[in-house]
Order: C-alpha cells, then sequence, then structure tokens
C-alpha cells in the first residue's frame, strides 16, 4: 500500500518539478524578464544582477570592481558569473546563460532539499520506533517531507522570481542547503565547503555553524534525549543501540578541519584575483562593511532601510548595534532550546537572518519557507497557518503595487509601502514564534504520550 | 550668500601675515626698472542674429612678481594677491553665471564665446602649485576663502562629494587641477559688488560706470568671470607676477523704439541701439588708472558676409550707421574656412570727457539676417525615463552648418575623423551603471570600442566622491547625430541630507564637450598696435572649442519628512515584539518544569528537594524568611540599585573617554 503511495508521490513529483522548470523557462523568454531584475523585491545592492555586471564591468577595465559603490558581492562570483553578464548567443536573450545557471542552481538546492528531507524523516521514523511510538502517531500517513519541502522550494513563486530576476541569490540559497546537506549526510568537507561559500557571499550565513556542529555531533534531529532515558527508565532496560548518540567531537573537530582549509582556499583565490587592487582588506570593506553599515538606502522588503533613512545621525551608530546584536541575541537561547533538533534550528536561524537582515530580499524568503517543507509532520498543528498563508499572498500582492504608487506614479508616499514592510516583518515575526512554540508543543506532546499522560494542555 | 566666519578668520589670519611681511619689505622696494602694475578696461560689443546684443566687458589688471615690489600694490587688488601667494595658485577660473548660453544662435565657434559662454550656477577650477597630498586641503581653504569674498555659497565646494579632479580631458589639463560647480546657484547683484571692488575705479569711472545693475540682471545671459594666472609663485623660470582678468558678459535686448521710428513697417529689421539706450548711461571719459581704455564693435564674419562688406569697402557701410566715428578699424586676416572675415571698429574712451560724454549707438538701415559660426557639433543633454527609480542620461551631438562645410574641406581624404572630448560629472546620488554606456551615431547602435577611444572613468562613492565619465570619441566627419547614453539609479537619500526643497529635484552639473582638433581665435591684422590691447591678444590666443550643455534637473524620490519618530517607534515595536514573544515561548518549560517538579515534590515530600528548593529561596532574597526590617530590605535594595547606576555610569564615563 504505501510502495504504491510512494511510487504515485513521486511520479507527480517528477511531474511537478518539470513544470516548474518549463515554467521559468517560459519566464526567462519572456521580453526584459518582465523587468523583475530591478524590482526591489528581487534585487538587493547585494544580489542585483546590474551591479553584477557593472563589477565585471569595471575588473575588465582594469579598475578593482570595488572601485565606486557599485559592487558589494564577492570576487568569486565575478570570475564565475561575471563573463555570463556580457556573452550572448545570437537570436537568444540577453543574459540566458546567467538564467540558465540560476535555474540549475534551484533544481540542484531542490534535489538536496530532497535528498535531506529523505534523511530527516528516515531519522524520524527510527527515533519514533524506538521510542515505540509508532502506533500512537500514525506513521503511515506520514507524508513525504523531503518531496514537500522540494516541492515548495521549486514551485515558490518567490524562488521563481529571484530566479527569473537575475539575482545571485538562488547561488546563495544553494551554498546553505549544500552545507545542510553535507551536515546531514556527514559529508563533513562538503558540509564545510557550503558553510564557507554560504558565509563568504552573505555574513549572516556564518551563524549556521551551531547546527551544523549539533548535526555533526549528533546527528540529525530527534526527540530530546531525555524522552529516550525516560522511555527506557520505565522499560527498566537500557538499551545503548536505540538510544540517540551522545554528543561526539570527532566529526565537529573534523569539520572545524575542513573549514579552516576551504575558508583559506577561499581567501587566497580572493586573493589572487584582487591581487592588482585594493586586496582582500578593500573586499571585506565593501561586502562585510557595506552589510554592517546599512549604507544603501534604496527601498527593499526589510524595515531597516527606512529606519535608517529616517533616523538621525547621532543615534545611527546605536541603532545599528541594536539592530544586529538582536540576531545574536537569539543564537543562545535557540540552540539551547532546540539543540536535539539541528535542522530546525538552522531553519529558525535562516528565517531570523532573512527577517532582520540588512537587505533582504524574496530570495531569502524562499529558502526558509523552503526549509519548513521538512517539517510538515511535526508542525501539523501549528497555529495562524492561514492566517499567514493569506498574509504572505497579500504582502506580495500590495507590496509592489504600494512601491508602484510611490515611485513610478508619485501619487503614493513612502509610508505606503514601508507599512507592507512593516506587515512582512510581523508576518515573519509570527512564522518564527509560532513555528518554534509549534516544535516545543510537538516535543511535549510526545513526552505526554511516553509517560501516559493525557493531551490536555499544550502549555 | 553663506557666510561663514572661517573664510573671515582666515582671510584676517592672512592680512596680518602679509602685512608683518610688507613691512620688512618695504624698505628695500626698488620702483625704478621693474614692470609697473597694470590696469586695462575694454567693452566689446557685438550684434546677434536674433535682435539681440552681447556686451563683454574686460578689466585686466596685472600685478608684478611679488618678490620685485613685496606685497605692495598700487592697482592690484591685495586680496587676489594674497590668496594666489596663500595657496599657490597656478591658475584659476571663477565664473557666476545667470542664464544659458544659447549656441545655436549666439555662436560658439569664436572666442568669445568659448571662452565666456559658461554653465548656469557658479563654476571654479584652480590649478595649485603644491605637493598631490595638499592640493585637497589647498581647495578646501580656496573655496572658503573666494566664498567669503564674493559673497557666495562657494564653501559647499569644500566637501569630496562635490568637486572632481580631471584627468585629460579638461583644458588645463594636469593632475593639479581641481573641479567643482554648483549649478543651482542664484547669481544676483551681492556677487557682483565684490567683484567690482576688486577694480580700481570699481564702478565710479570709466567703462564699468555703465554697469547699470536692472539693466545688466534685465538680460537673457550674465556671466560674470575671474581668471587668474600666475607665474609668481613658481620656483623657477620666468617671473611674469598674477594677471588678473575679470569679464561680464551679457546679452541684451535692446529696446526697438528707434527702429520702429524709421522702419516701422519692417518687421525683421534689428533693433537700432546705442550705449545710453541699453544701460541707460553713457561713458564719461576714462578710468585714470586705466592704460588702454577702449570700446570696440565687433561684426563677426556672417555679419559682414551679409553686408556684403569685403576687404575693399568696409569703410563705406550700406546697411547700417554709427553714431561715432570709429578711431580704427581692424580686419581680421584671412582664414581657410570662410572667406568673409569679421572687422572691428574701435574707439577710444580717452578723447571724451565729462562734458561730452561717449555713447555709441548703431542703427540698421535695411533688414540684414546672418548666422553665427557654430561648434563643430551641437551639443545637448536630456533625461530619459520615467520614474523615480532608474534613468538614464542622453548626450546628444547633431552635425550644424559648419560641419557640413568642414566635411566639403576635408573631402580629400577619405578617412576623416572628428575628436569629441566629454567630460561629465554626476554627483554621487545618481548612480551610473558605466557598463550601460551605449553610442549610436545616426541613429544606429554602434559598437562602443569602435566610437570611443580613450576612456577614463572614476565610479561615484557614497557620500564620498562624484562620479567622472571622461569620454574621447572618434567620429566619423560626415555624421548627422550621434549619441550617448548611460543609465542610472536614482539614489535614496537619509531625510537630513535633502535640501530644503527637497521635493524641486537635484541638479547635475553640465557635462563638457570639446573639440580639440579645433582652435577658436580670431587674428587681426595690423599687429603692432594690438599688443596693447589685452582683450585682443587674447582673441588671437588659440583657445580649445568648447561647449556646455544644459543642467539637468534630476528629481529624486522623498521620505517622509514628518515620520522620524513614528518610524523610530514603530520599528522598535516590532523588534521588541520579536524579541519578547520569541523569548516568551523559548522560556515557557521553564514555568511548566516548576510545576512538575511541585507537584512530584508534593507527591513524595522529600527531604532533598524541600532543601535545594529552600536552598534557591535563600539565595535569591530569602524570601521563605519572614520579612524583619522592610526599611532596612529597602535600603539593601536601593544600594545595590545605586551600585548598578554606579557601574553603568561608569561605563559611560569609559565609552566616551575612549571614543573622544
Amino acid at each position: 500500500m504505501e510502495k504504491v503511495k510512494k511510487k504515485i508521490g513521486s511520479f507527480s513529483f517528477w511531474n511537478w518539478v518539470t513544470a516548474s522548470i518549463i515554467f521559468r523557462l517560459i519566464l526567462i523568454y519572456f521580453p526584459k524578464n518582465l523587468n523583475l531584475s530591478s524590482r526591489p523585491e528581487v534585487s538587493t545592492p547585494l544580489t542585483s544582477f546590474r551591479r553584477l555586471a557593472e563589477g565585471y564591468w569595471l575588473k575588465q577595465s582594469f579598475m578593482s570592481p570595488y572601485a565606486g559603490s557599485m559592487y558589494h558581492g564577492s570576487p568569486l562570483l565575478l570570475s564565475l558569473l561575471g563573463p555570463l553578464t556580457i556573452n550572448r548567443i545570437e537570436g537568444q536573450p540577453n543574459h540566458l546563460l546567467y538564467s540558465l545557471v540560476s535555474v540549475i542552481a534551484d533544481v540542484v538546492s531542490a534535489m538536496l532539499i530532497r535528498a535531506t528531507g529523505q534523511n530527516l524523516r528516515l531519522a524520524y521514523l527510527r527515533s519514533l520506533e524506538s521510542l515505540d511510538l509508532v502506533k500512537q502517531i500514525e506513521v503511515s500517513e506520514f507524508l513525504f517531507s523531503g518531496d514537500i519541502a522540494a516541492l515548495i522550494y521549486l514551485c515558490n513563486p518567490f524562488t521563481i522570481v529571484a530566479c527569473v530576476g537575475l539575482s545571485t541569490s538562488p547561488i546563495e540559497n544553494m551554498a546553505v542547503i549544500l552545507c545542510l546537506y553535507g551536515a546531514c549526510s556527514r559529508l563533513i568537507p562538503l558540509a564545510a565547503f557550503g558553510w564557507v561559500i554560504a558565509t563568504h557571499l552573505s555574513l549572516y550565513s556564518a551563524i549556521l555553524i551551531i547546527p551544523v556542529i549539533f548535526l555533526l555531533g549528533c546527528g540529525p534531529d530527534s526527540p530530546p534525549r531525555k524522552l529516550f532515558l525516560q522511555r527506557h527508565q520505565q522499560k527498566e532496560v537500557l538499551n545503548q543501540s536505540k538510544l540517540p548518540p551522545r554528543f561526539s567531537w570527532g566529526p565537529v573537530i573534523h569539520f572545524a578541519f575542513w573549514a579552516f582549509l576551504w575558508s583559506v582556499y577561499v581567501l587566497v583565490l580572493c586573493g589572487i584575483s584582487l591581487k592588482q587592487f585594493g586586496g582582500l582588506w578593500e573586499m571585506f570593506k565593501s561586502t562585510y562593511g557595506f552589510i554592517l553599515t546599512v549604507e544603501d538606502l534604496s527601498p527593499n522588503i526589510g524595515v531597516l532601510w527606512y529606519f535608517f533613512a529616517e533616523v538621525f545621525e547621532f543615534f545611527r551608530n546605536f541603532f545599528l548595534i541594536v539592530f544586529h546584536v538582536n540576531i545574536l541575541f537569539m543564537i543562545l537561547p535557540l540552540a539551547i532550546r532546540l539543540r536535539h533538533r539541528p535542522c530546525y534550528l538552522a531553519f529558525v536561524y535562516v528565517a531570523i537572518c532573512s527577517m532582520l537582515k540588512s537587505y533582504p530580499s524574496v530570495g531569502d524568503s524562499a529558502l526558509y519557507l523552503g526549509l519548513l517543507g521538512w517539517f510538515v509532520n511535526e508542525l501539523a498543528d501549528m497555529q495562524f497557518s492561514l492566517f499567514l498563508f493569506c498574509g504572505y499572498v497579500g504582502v506580495s500582492l500590495l507590496s509592489p503595487v504600494m512601491h508602484n504608487l510611490w515611485i513610478w506614479r508619485g501619487t503614493g508616499n513612502a509610508n505606503f509601502y514601508f507599512a507592507t514592510a512593516m506587515v512582512y516583518a510581523c508576518l515573519q515575526i509570527v512564522l518564527v514564534v509560532e513555528g518554534v512554540s509549534a516544535m516545543l508543543n510537538h516535543d511535549r506532546k510526545l513526552r505526554n504520550l511516553i509517560t501516559g499522560k493525557p493531551q490536555d494542555a499544550k502549555s | 550668500m553663506v557666510l561663514l566666519q572661517r573664510p573671515h578668520i582666515l582671510l584676517l589670519l592672512i592680512g596680518t601675515h602679509q602685512f608683518l611681511q610688507c613691512w620688512i619689505a618695504f624698505g628695500s622696494v626698488n620702483e625704478e626698472g621693474q614692470k609697473q602694475e597694470e590696469f586695462s578696461e575694454e567693452l566689446l560689443l557685438k550684434p546677434l542674429p536674433d535682435h539681440k546684443l552681447l556686451a563683454h566687458f574686460h578689466f585686466q589688471s596685472s600685478g608684478p612678481p611679488s618678490t620685485s615690489n613685496g606685497c605692495h600694490h598700487h592697482l592690484f587688488p591685495k586680496a587676489i594677491s594674497q590668496l594666489v601667494q596663500k595657496f599657490r595658485i597656478k591658475e584659476m577660473e571663477l565664473s557666476f553665471t545667470k542664464g544659458r548660453w544659447n549656441y545655436e544662435s549666439w555662436g560658439g565657434f569664436d572666442p568669445l564665446s568659448s571662452s565666456n559662454a559658461k554653465p548656469p550656477g557658479v563654476e571654479l577650477w584652480a590649478v595649485f602649485d603644491v605637493p598631490q597630498h595638499h592640493i585637497d586641503a589647498s581647495w578646501k581653504n580656496l573655496t572658503h576663502t573666494l566664498s567669503g569674498l564674493f559673497c557666495a555659497s562657494i564653501n559647499f565646494l569644500e566637501s569630496t562629494a562635490t568637486y572632481s579632479t580631471p584627468e585629460w580631458s579638461f583644458p588645463p589639463a594636469s593632475g593639479n587641477v581641481r573641479y567643482g560647480t554648483l549649478p543651482c546657484e542664484a547669481v544676483c547683484t551681492e556677487n557682483l559688488t565684490p567683484w567690482l571692488k576688486l577694480l580700481p575705479c570699481r564702478d565710479k569711472a570709466g567703462i564699468a560706470l555703465l554697469l547699470d545693475r536692472p539693466s545688466l540682471y534685465r538680460g537673457f545671459y550674465h556671466s560674470q568671470q575671474l581668471h587668474l594666472t600666475s607665474t609668481g609663485s613658481s620656483s623657477e623660470g620666468i617671473d611674469s607676477g598674477i594677471i588678473l582678468e575679470q569679464t561680464l558678459t551679457v546679452v541684451l535686448q535692446p529696446n526697438s523704439e528707434m527702429a520702429i521710428e524709421v522702419h516701422a513697417s519692417e518687421k525683421h529689421i534689428q533693433p537700432s541701439w546705442s550705449l545710453s539706450s541699453i544701460f541707460g548711461k553713457q561713458v564719461s571719459g576714462r578710468c585714470v588708472l586705466a592704460k588702454p581704455s577702449s570700446v570696440y564693435l565687433l561684426l563677426d564674419r556672417g555679419l559682414s558676409a551679409a553686408n556684403g562688406l569685403t576687404s575693399e569697402n568696409f569703410w563705406s557701410n550700406p546697411s547700417f550707421e554709427l553714431s561715432a566715428n570709429p578711431d580704427r578699424i581692424f580686419l581680421e586676416e584671412s582664414s581657410s574656412h570662410s572667406k568673409s572675415l569679421s572687422i572691428l571698429y574701435m574707439f577710444q574712451v580717452e578723447k571724451y570727457c565729462e562734458s561730452e560724454p561717449f555713447d555709441i549707438g548703431l542703427m540698421w538701415k535695411v533688414p540684414v539676417a546672418w548666422l553665427c559660426q557654430q561648434t563643430p557639433l551641437h551639443a545637448s543633454r536630456f533625461l530619459m525615463g520615467s520614474g523615480n527609480e532608474r534613468a538614464a542620461i542622453a548626450i546628444s551631438l547633431k552635425s550644424t552648418q559648419f560641419t557640413e562645410g568642414f566635411m566639403s574641406a576635408n573631402s580629400k581624404d577619405g578617412s576623416c575623423e572628428l575628436r569629441v572630448d566629454v567630460f561629465q560629472v554626476v554627483p554621487w546620488y545618481v548612480k551610473v551603471y558605466f557598463h550601460s554606456l551605449r553610442v549610436f551615431v545616426d541613429q544606429q547602435p554602434r559598437a562602443v570600442s569602435d566610437i570611443i577611444e580613450k576612456i577614463h572613468v572614476s565610479p561615484s562613492k557614497d557620500k564620498m566622491s562624484p562620479g567622472v565619465m571622461e569620454v574621447v570619441l572618434k567620429l566619423p566627419c560626415r555624421v548627422n547625430t550621434a549619441a550617448l547614453t548611460i543609465e542610472f539609479d536614482k539614489g535614496f537619500l537619509r531625510i537630513d541630507e535633502y535640501l530644503p526643497d527637497a521635493n524641486q529635484g537635484f541638479d547635475i552639473p553640465s557635462a563638457i564637450i570639446s573639440f580639440p582638433n579645433f582652435h577658436a581665435s580670431m587674428v587681426f591684422l595690423e599687429d603692432d598696435s594690438l599688443n596693447k590691447s589685452p582683450l585682443l591678444s587674447k582673441f588671437q590666443e588659440k583657445c580649445p572649442v568648447m561647449s556646455y550643455t544644459e543642467v539637468l534637473l534630476v528629481p529624486l524620490t522623498t521620505p517622509d519628512f514628518s515620520m522620524p519618530y513614528n518610524v523610530i517607534t514603530i520599528t522598535c515595536t516590532v523588534f521588541a515584539l520579536y524579541f519578547g514573544s520569541l523569548l516568551n515561548v523559548l522560556q515557557r518549560r521553564v514555568a511548566e518544569e516548576e510545576r512538575f517538579l511541585k507537584a512530584k515534590a508534593a507527591k513524595k515530600t522529600g527531604r532533598l528537594p524541600l532543601l535545594l528548593s529552600k536552598l534557591s529561596a535563600k539565595l535569591r532574597g530569602r524570601r521563605l524568611e519572614p520579612l524583619h526590617s522592610p526599611p532596612s530590605s529597602s535600603s539593601f535594595i536601593n544600594s545595590k540599585l545605586v551600585l548598578k547606576v554606579i557601574l553603568v555610569a561608569g561605563l559611560a564615563v569609559g565609552w566616551q573617554y575612549f571614543f573622544s
């Protein structure tokens, strides 16, 4: 029975994948890419394709790509993707090659998400089995979270827009997913490579090191270790093989070694490509420095641009510190509370970063919405899911309208657009808070099942 | 307009310093055998094709080298000589302009227009004779000093985001030049008065008497310039001192009453004019300090050709009548470009006095139509695109009648090329994508590398430096139209970076289009007497043909200026919401666990947990024990509070100390 279901599921899965790829290709062939590449939702100063092309042009004319305040990305992207900004095939739309690269990156990310999701599902089932909860939670109705997550990632309008809009976020997302995939499947060099590249491309991915360490140390997501101990206490037999492994430092040290190796490698490559210009210091100043001191105040879907456009000059540094520390403050409590679920911890970190980062784009939202798909089974009774869905749809429809009213027609006001950005931030906050609370409730439910208490209160 | 205290203090400092030097040097002044300080005043009048009249005042003072007679000056303005000595200026030009020079009808190829047509607002460039790393500091001080001298907001050029360093396209090409413009500067009589103060006779005598403010500012174009050339500060070479040229160019519309009297039926006749009808004043003698003091009337090539004047019959002019007899008439040396020659009538002011004031008038008898000599290509610049997100600048070059003549003249060799230099400065909030540079020749897109011979770009840095683009174009001579387009994103500024009238928009300074293959010069015959006249000898110099494009007004999006507090509070609320609710969700377990533990303890009534809870309660603040003395505990809390406050204050002091 399950096999048949799986067959049907996988069949329709590949159908959906092809459909989404074909849809992307159709959009690419639209004239001028539907002007998506200049939308503020898609291209931020960090991910904009035009800025990449400008950086490449500057480099080709023997100037530092960071001369001027145009390009703020990695020098490696310039070397890899830069040539694609000018190479053209006759009779084809401009930037076709670059769009194809983004499509491939998307598909690869989706496949990695699928593989990781299957991995997570197996681990979850195994842990349920060892807890003897298979009967109580109807496992047969378990969804294939890997397939679902991959499909969410591929068919999400945000992902499609980021891919067709020629932003570099598909590649950044792929690096993050590569890191998580490597850590889940215990391919330590791959995980280290993904982490180093993701950190190199966007500073915020650096905090993913915590979930990766947990992943490598104790394996993928499982209910808290205490539950297993309680269960075995009840059964009065301590079966070590059924217990989740204790934290082991071996793979972590291995990971640190590889991460060091990869980062040296990446830095050397950057140094070589920037040798005749300002060198690495200039690179750090105009990539990480640009992220940390929110210099560009052009509108995006975040809230910081308007805040720093309006705030008084002498408060600027204070608020810069406050907003960045806001991310750092939450790292530790979340890590303590969700240490048994490192993949979920990674999802929460990614979501928080995409909410609080200085130049957010829909590509970042696409990433965490895709990762959310991994936990469909655990988060089945999340609150406000319909409200969140409607909110996301509403904001993504309203935000372009407000932008148009303000920038193009001049009939609106900056506050109109800022209001949608505010609503969007609130939605993300609700998603993160409710997600975390739902996951904690799920753990509580499992514990209640083990201790035999009735499933009464959630609190 | 913006008068800061700094320039004054600076001037004062310079003044006292120089004064002391003067005292020391005064004893050794040797008045014989040295170059004398000279002053000349000249006025050139030129009828323009579109019924207007151009008046060009030219005052030149030359100061001998400072080594010869110290700091003492008879005629030369002391403020200027101190400026030159203090900042070691090699060459400097400052212009205040109102209105736009009409290149199509007022011409652009003669020396008069190529050196006196200036972009609207203030333009300042200076070449310094100091080491590279001192130039920026000198420039800053210079802008402040000039802003004090001329009552203008030139001190806004101080910030690095407003001035640029042209590499090679700007005419006085060298690394020491700095160039800045203020396109939106309003020019008015308050800038003219300090300018006049530099003249030895001010506007009390001589030709400057004609500078009647209402009639000057009624004109279509008004450009007041100050040009400094100095070799005095150079360590080696010939010391020729400082030469200060002050010019004022105005384009006026003469009242056409006189024309109506004579030829009421003729509509196309040029308006007749006289000095008194234009300026409302007459020249009652020269400024006694001025060596040559003369008035010229220039009929350019087109006009003399239209009048049928040739080198033979220029004494008898059939189409117009002059109210005074010219003292001399100069003819231009025949050039290769055209057969017709310009004619210059000279009047010496010295012959006239109070009782018999000088007033030249020109009365047209028959309608005349002619065209001025134009630049090889007529340049204009405009913005493309709509909305406040992005746009494009387009510089379009159109061939004029001159190009056709040039082309026919050079048609022998097939591969004839026209070199055009473009110099464009954009402020940093206009974020130019240099890779989007496109070239169109005769409305056909062309490969950039085919047309652009050389390009130099320095991209703009946010709030740091403007973007500079210098391009050398090689166009085929048969070109009809050529266009350069470049895309840009409009920047978003912080609220305090907007000007008071933010919705008016921001100005992009004029681009300079120069034609280095062409030189505008007018060489007149009878050279011996010309050497005396600085104006005419300046005409004979080869100056490159250049033209300025229009100033562009870019509207930028504005945030809501009334919102700072709302935005700050709302954003902080949202962040607090995030932080609080997430923390609440995360720490909810503690309460639950405690309840669970309590229930367990109640069931078991074990001793250890009770002890533990007691211990923890003790550690927390002895709440389990009965409160003996509430005041003491409150004072304890107070002392704790005081300690905390002291700690925070100490941290703050340390922070302040560390960062200051």
